[in-house]
């Protein structure tokens, strides 16, 4: 396929030409800037534009939800975050969030409203599934996953602690890939060891690490790929395939790339 | 006529012991602070009827789930038992119910001699866990003696509790072979009764003794379980009820925080006007250093926890070897409060003993450890949440004592300058969009 070139449109553009997106973009910080997940943002931009999903971004004026400074417990961070954000959101009237960051997800669904921002907020594999079910995201490529083996690792801050199971699953079903889950996975899953600001800091003295524990799980489906919804959770597995010496044969990747995969779009 | 004296004493004074440390425990909760969980009732009734009457969470580890359901059936069906008890005790008459009753009495007794002898092998295979099997959960570092006797203390006596209440029926069987006279079947008891002769005096002074043994093992346990960890019996009922009913992902936004915030970016504020204290307001500390910064329902979680362990099973922190365990927060927080308990000032008010729940109970290494993934909050079987404990004693650490690992200071500076947990500018956010040109 041709490589399309995508203009990105920011909110301030699109309403300076009159327009309100559908959705807003939110790329959280690890989806600007880290260089593995920003690979899972083009991604995504990908698949909004090709089914023509009216979408935009803040751009420079997004900042980070204050979720790592909140986990660690700095209310005080946090709070000036939110309300700055909130600024800007409630400024644009924002309706709708798409972002592919669970802890970007989890924080603005539950934790703004109170403080006055008040959004409908979906994790793009709930996007996802919503454009299948529409028949507005087809599978024009496939094959490409046929036969393979697909594990879907649990982001805590999607599943335990929003109780989304069904979307990403449902959105790897697309695939005709064989999805086989860990014996720990869904409400009982275990966490990739970057939640809680942990993503941030040295783990404290241990016999090993959670990211080394649950890719040892993962890796007992004996799959091809093991597919991700969160960036955080995506470098702590790539991490744990490596300390396995396994990196060239199972591939961690998001759900957002496994679907641009498969519709050529990468 | 001496029995019934004895029997009513014991009863009384059984009574009074349970009714004090129900006031002291009840005291020792609502130390903590208030926090509104009186809203959507009909919810909480559910959430309790499911997981505490329903026992909906324990069978997600079906062998201790199984086991423990006919253990918790049992102990609630054979309480019906206790009625005729402590009637006959009372009243000196011997199973006063069994004329009046007829043919529903033989299966009232026929149907607790089987919950009975389903107590006593459930009691009996959990001994063998605990003790016998390797299991991890009940060997971690806080499962140190007291802990570990208290569980195998009360299973020992459950089981005594049982084998008492089948010996007693065994003997009234006995009698009932030679006599000739009564006619309930005793479907369990019958095989225990040719451990016993058939001397009847002897039958009956066994008879004797294992009722008030029994008795008397029933009202000690009912006093033994206010000071043990066996408290879930009564608490897993108010605890599931007051239990949190948002997603777990959602951590409550400080509401001191928020007037401060909104001062700060306020521009018509006054800012050198400080906030003024709402009336009646104490001024708090962020987070919690001690017990008395929590909230009453997070002492109520302390006194529930049953030590089970299925929490700590499922942290991640803790199957990787590191020094934090949720149950033991729990632990802690229920010993910390116990203690300022006992030290309560004439006034009422804690006193200062120069110890605190964070630093000489909790470990600020243990509230580092944590990856807020809510597997301890998920597992636990009556709706304990230990992960709300460990954020507020980050949240006291970060905003009172500004101490925490050097890595999360720089995460914070990042946030506050850059807008991002890394040191990337702020300008550069959507470079990315450039790679899609």
């Amino acid at each position: 396929m041709e490589k399309t070139s995508i203009q990105v449109p920011t909110v301030a553009e699109m309403i300076s030409r009159g327009e309100q997106p559908e959705v807003l973009f939110w790329v959280g910080c690890a989806g600007s800037f880290d260089d593995r997940a920003r690979k899972i943002t083009k991604a995504l931009v990908k698949i909004l534009h090709h089914c023509g999903v009216k979408y935009a971004v803040l751009g420079a004026e997004e900042s980070c939800t204050g979720d790592p400074a909140k986990r660690a417990g700095n209310e005080f961070l946090f709070q000036m975050q939110a309300m700055q954000n909130i600024q800007v959101l409630n400024a644009y009237e924002i309706k709708k969030i798409v972002t592919a960051c669970p802890h970007c997800f989890n924080t603005l669904k539950n934790e703004y409203p109170e403080l006055g921002g008040a959004y409908e907020v979906v994790h793009h594999t709930q996007l996802l599934q919503d454009l299948i079910d529409n028949g507005r995201l087809t599978m024009s490529g496939g094959g490409t996953f046929k036969g393979k083996r697909i594990t879907f690792h649990d982001p805590c801050y999607l599943g335990r602690a929003n109780e989304v199971y069904e979307a990403p699953r449902k959105a790897l079903e697309i695939l005709d890939a064989e999805l086989v889950e860990m014996r720990k996975c869904k409400k009982n899953g275990l966490c990739c060891g970057a939640g809680g600001a942990q993503m941030f800091k040295e783990a404290e003295k241990g016999d090993r690490e959670v990211n080394v524990a649950r890719t040892e799980q993962a890796l007992e489906t004996a799959p091809n790929i093991i597919a991700t919804g969160c960036p955080f959770c995506n470098t702590m597995m790539t991490d744990g395939v490596k300390h396995f010496e396994k990196e060239h044969e199972i591939e961690v990747k998001d759900i957002a790339e496994l679907i641009a995969e498969a519709n050529d779009l990468l | 006529m001496i029995g019934q004296v004895i029997f009513g004493v014991l009863l009384i004074a059984g009574a009074v012991l349970f009714g004090l440390r129900v006031k002291t425990i009840r005291r020792n909760i609502l130390l903590g602070k208030d926090i509104d969980r009186k809203d959507r009732a009909p919810e909480r009734w559910r959430n309790m009827i499911r997981t505490a009457l329903g026992q909906g969470k324990m069978v997600n580890r079906p062998v201790a789930g199984i086991l423990h359901i006919v253990i918790y059936v049992g102990f609630v069906l054979i309480n019906i038992e206790m009625l005729e008890i402590v009637v006959d005790g009372l009243a000196g008459t011997h199973r006063i119910f069994s004329g009046s009753l007829g043919g529903f009495y033989n299966f009232l007794i026929a149907f607790f001699e089987i919950l009975g002898a389903g107590v006593l092998i459930a009691c009996v295979v959990f001994l063998i866990r605990r003790n016998v099997l390797r299991i991890r959960r009940f060997h971690l570092a806080e499962m140190t003696n007291w802990p570990k006797s208290d569980a195998n203390i009360i299973l020992v006596w459950e089981s005594l509790l049982m084998f008492a209440f089948l010996s007693m029926n065994a003997c009234d069987f006995a009698i009932q072979q030679i006599s000739g006279e009564g006619s309930i079947s005793f479907p369990v008891s019958k095989y225990l009764a040719g451990m016993y002769g058939d001397d009847v005096h002897t039958l009956h002074l066994i008879e004797r003794f294992m009722w008030w043994f029994h008795i008397v093992g029933v009202i000690g346990f009912a006093v033994y379980v206010t000071y043990s960890k066996h408290l879930h019996i009564f608490l897993a009922f108010p605890n599931t009820y007051y239990a949190n009913l948002e997603p777990y992902g959602r951590f409550n936004n400080m509401e001191a925080v928020k007037k401060e915030v909104q001062l700060m970016m306020d521009p018509n504020a006054d800012p050198f006007a400080a906030p003024a204290p709402a009336e009646g307001e104490q001024p708090g500390r962020f987070g919690a250093r001690d017990v008395t910064d929590l909230t009453w329902k997070q002492l109520l979680d302390a006194y529930t926890c049953t030590e089970c362990g299925r929490c700590s099973s499922e942290c991640p922190a803790n199957q990787t070897g590191k020094k934090l365990s949720p149950r033991k927060i729990m632990m802690d927080t229920r010993d910390r409060v116990e203690l300022v308990g006992k030290q309560l000032g004439k006034d009422g008010q804690p006193v200062d003993d120069g110890k605190a729940l964070l630093g000489d109970y909790i470990t600020e290494e243990e509230v580092w450890a944590c990856t807020s993934c809510n597997a301890c909050v998920e597992a636990c079987p009556v709706n304990i949440d230990p992960l709300s404990i460990i954020v507020d004693l980050r949240r006291y650490l970060i905003m009172e004592e500004s101490k925490s690992p050097e890595s999360i200071t720089v995460m914070f500076n990042n946030i506050e300058n850059n807008g991002a947990p890394w040191a990337f500018s702020a300008m550069d956010r959507d470079k990315w969009k450039e790679e899609l040109l």
